[in-house]
């Protein structure tokens, strides 16, 4: 097997990635980085994200309301060291990026102009129009171009870590346009892989985020945490679960039920406030997980309006008028005539609540590092708990700056500590068990199971009894059938038994990674006997900080269930309180 | 809700088994409002697993899912069933060598991207302690369309020249390059100029101007071209003819 020798290789090209890539490129011209990648980076999903990145800017701002609103916003379930971190950072972030050319929206003065978003105090949301995302994603990739120690490995999609001694010391990948296995030596290795709202059949994420990212580290030990608080975005189009951001309330636009009634205010969010004055923290500007889940009581009440692809509710941007939606909002406006074909600047678009995003993942401390010396996690794929129990919008891509860099510092910090390649023996014997575990899949017959059917039966479990809410009895049958669906994945069998650029072999590997990360979804679930953000039991209503201001940590087994256990959260100042998002109250 | 059967003749190509390309015909079951994509993603779930083509964000801004339907460049997450006859011819993007199906080796275009220089080179550096660049929105606009593109290569499919000089830059790169000229930040145009201004860059532009008609962000790129090829015409004046003004 043809193998790679690298200082540090990072999985993953998106923001996280690219951002890890380019600060060890920048502080230390001398290392060799593997850029490894299963799509080409400017494919990656941070290329969806639409509204924007938070970082404290404006004069009336200042980083302890961004804590405090993160913090709440996460039900108390942010590790506060992490977030000081992050608010602490963001603001260097996106002025670097800003130096690096992304095209960030302006104010008439030249500044850089911020945006109201859910659950924030202060406009502190950095946009360009509504897609941020893109151009993060495109300034990171543009800039990675011209660091000739960035060697990328693009359409390689990484299939097991390599470990020597309690350490990690590279990986396997399989070359998609051979369909070779490669083997990557590497003295750290960086985990950007991205989320896994792929589980869920209604999401706004793409094909590609499929949890692969998780799934290496957990299989290699490393518990995944807090994965049971999965967000969900309210204002997803029904027809395709596309995303509109949620910028459209930062603009102003409103939510309607069935009568035209702006039923935020029926939920703790009121009152109302005027059309066209968004107030922060208040009605449509909530939080995601109340705003979906004030969808769900509708729904049961009902309310919503029924479309041809099921019940949603109603979207309201008429009062902005053409001229801000198309400045502002020009990829929701096109989307919501492609896909929909209602046009927000006549009427309002129908919507519901979609899978989104995951609030948990790869466990990190502070500095991206997770329990397996020489591995690190940034972006959507780890957990280092700045999000909590629910994510605010715009603090994502912040995150994926802040904490990509920060995976990048610490394997140098990790280099400089000495850590030596592994010796050619237990890195052979790794990649040769890799390649015969990919040799019995490719060439496994008599199988009696496919992709698609196992795929569906998961997809149609979580959308089921893992959605915004939750029963205990419906999460122990989630639970059984995983378990079930795992065991019946060792009996698929491929259809096509080629090299070049398999899709069907990669999305074989891609349902494995899927499963393990549903089952450590379902399973912590489980385990978490009360509501708290994004995870709401019908039979457990009440957060319970005695018992489960905890995070959850579950730790995979090749077989069975995984083990559910839990540690601690960082708490230096801000002790849990009421989440109140009805009006200002100071 | 309505359902509309469609006959799907897709490309398939495979280099361990195929000696040449060959079509394959697919009956699918469509919903009305699907795209072409929509009808690759059932015919890859139901009916063969073994077609390959590229694709993810289904939102037509991955850049990922870009291919010759019934001969026309186009993102298939953007092209409309309802668009089509009953029939519809799907190929892998035109003037790219096939890996296999409608994936295509895109190693030109990684490759070319990367000579022009596609990022800030600073007029005056600043450190980040000093701040944000001051950027009007009027300043912001006389580069931002140019941003837009999402290196999907409808462009190149679509550029004649590109088909027939191969070596041809070609339309988004030179974009993307007149991107950070454009942008009152950079001051690298001096560099990317030897890469665009030069025969392979925007000479060999003939202005056709598909290349702006099948763009699926409206991005011009035939504008930036003869931009560049303007500003290097002045460029070349004022070396040869008065040198005086050269500082």
């Amino acid at each position: 097997m043809e193998s790679i020798r690298t200082d540090v290789a990072i999985v993953g090209a998106g923001g996280a990635g690219l951002r890890a890539a380019i600060a060890l490129a920048e502080t230390d011209p001398a290392l060799s980085i593997a850029l490894i990648s299963k799509v080409y980076p400017m494919r990656s999903h941070t290329c969806a994200a639409e509204g924007g990145a938070a970082g404290v800017i404006k004069a009336d701002d200042s980083l302890e309301h961004h804590f405090n609103d993160t913090v709440g916003g996460g039900d108390w379930l942010c590790d506060q060291d992490a977030v000081d971190y992050l608010v602490r950072e963001a603001p260097k972030e996106l002025i670097q990026l800003e130096h690096w050319g992304c095209p960030w929206n302006r104010e008439p003065n030249g500044a850089v102009a911020v945006r109201p978003f859910g659950g924030m105090k202060k406009q502190r949301t950095w946009f360009a129009a509504d897609k941020s995302g893109f151009h993060i994603l495109h300034t990171l990739f543009q800039t990675s171009l011209q660091f000739s120690s960035i060697r990328r490995f693009d359409e390689y999609y990484a299939t097991e870590l390599l470990t020597e001694e309690g350490r990690c010391a590279g990986l396997t990948a399989i070359e998609m346009r051979s369909g070779q296995m490669r083997r990557f030596d590497a003295r750290a290795v960086i985990i950007a892989g991205g989320g896994a709202g792929r589980m869920f059949p209604f999401t706004t994420n793409g094909a590609i985020k499929t949890g692969d990212g998780m799934a290496l580290a957990y299989r290699a030990g490393v518990p995944l945490k807090d994965m049971e608080f999965v967000q969900y975005h309210p204002t997803g189009l029904p027809s395709t679960g596309t995303l509109l951001t949620e910028a459209c309330r930062g603009e102003g636009g409103v939510l309607l039920n069935k009568n035209g009634r702006r039923f935020l205010q029926d939920y703790g969010m009121g009152p109302e406030t005027p059309l066209g004055h968004p107030v922060l923290k208040t009605m449509e500007l909530g939080p995601r997980d109340r705003v979906s889940q004030a969808f769900w009581h509708e729904q049961k009440k009902g309310n919503a309006v029924p479309t041809q692809w099921g019940d949603a509710m109603l979207l309201d941007m008429r009062h902005l008028g053409e001229k801000t939606i198309n400045e502002r909002l020009p990829l929701v406006r096109d989307m919501s005539i492609s896909y929909m074909g209602v046009d927000p600047v006549t009427d309002p678009v129908p919507v519901r609540p979609v899978v989104h995003y995951m609030m948990g993942g790869i466990h990190t401390d502070i500095k991206a590092a997770t329990l397996l010396p020489g591995l690190y996690a940034a972006g959507e794929c780890a957990c280092v708990s700045i999000n909590g129990a629910n994510r605010l919008g715009s603090n994502s891509l912040t995150e994926l700056l802040v904490f990509g860099r920060r995976a990048a510092l610490s394997a140098m910090e990790y280099l400089q500590s000495g850590a030596r390649p592994a010796g050619d023996a237990a890195l052979a014997a790794g990649a040769a068990a890799a390649q015969a575990r990919l040799r019995e899949l490719m060439q496994r017959s008599g199988g009696t199971e496919t992709v698609a059917g196992v795929r569906k039966e998961m997809m149609q479990t979580m959308e089921q009894h893992a959605g915004i809410y939750r029963s205990g009895a419906g999460l122990a049958e989630a639970c059984a059938r995983l378990g079930e669906l795992r065991r019946r994945y060792r009996g698929i069998e491929l259809h096509d038994k080629t090299n070049v650029y398999n899709t069907d072999l990669l999305q074989a590997l891609e349902l494995g990674s899927m499963l393990d990360c549903a089952e450590a979804v379902t399973q912590s679930a489980l385990a978490r006997k009360e509501s708290r953000g994004a995870h709401q039991r019908i039979d457990f209503t009440a957060r319970d900080d005695a018992n489960y201001l905890r995070h959850s940590l579950a730790y995979h087994h090749p077989t069975q269930a995984p083990r559910v256990d839990y540690c601690d959260v960082v708490i230096t100042r801000s002790q849990p309180g009421v989440r109140d998002y009805s009006g200002d109250h100071e | 809700m309505g359902e509309r059967l469609v006959e799907l003749e897709v490309l398939r190509y495979h280099p361990e088994t195929d000696k040449e390309p060959r079509f394959q015909r697919y009956s699918v079951s469509c919903r009305e409002e699907w795209v072409v994509l929509d009808a690759l993603n059932h015919i890859k779930e139901a009916i063969d697993p073994t077609l390959s083509y590229r694709w993810s964000c289904h939102m037509a801004v991955c850049g990922s899912c870009g291919m010759m339907i019934d001969g026309e460049p186009k993102l298939a997450c953007k092209a409309f069933l309802r668009d089509y006859q009953s029939v519809i011819r799907v190929e892998p993007l035109a003037h790219f060598p096939i890996e296999r199906d409608l994936v295509t080796v895109i190693d030109d275009f990684m490759a070319k991207l990367a000579r022009v220089k596609p990022y800030l080179i600073p007029k005056d550096a600043k450190t980040v302690e000093e701040g944000e660049y001051r950027q009007t929105p009027a300043e912001l606009k006389r580069f931002k369309q140019y941003t837009l593109c999402i290196n999907c290569m409808l462009c190149y499919a679509a550029c004649p020249e590109y088909g027939l000089i191969p070596k041809y830059i070609g339309p988004a790169a030179i974009a993307l390059a007149h991107r950070y000229n454009q942008d009152s930040r950079d001051g690298g145009r001096d560099q990317r100029q030897e890469e665009i201004a030069a025969t392979e860059g925007a000479w060999d532009c003939s202005f056709v101007g598909a290349c702006s008609e099948v763009c699926p962000e409206h991005v011009d790129p035939a504008a930036a071209i003869q931009q560049v090829k303007i500003k290097s015409m002045v460029d070349w004046y004022t070396e040869h003819l008065m040198p005086w003004l050269k500082k």
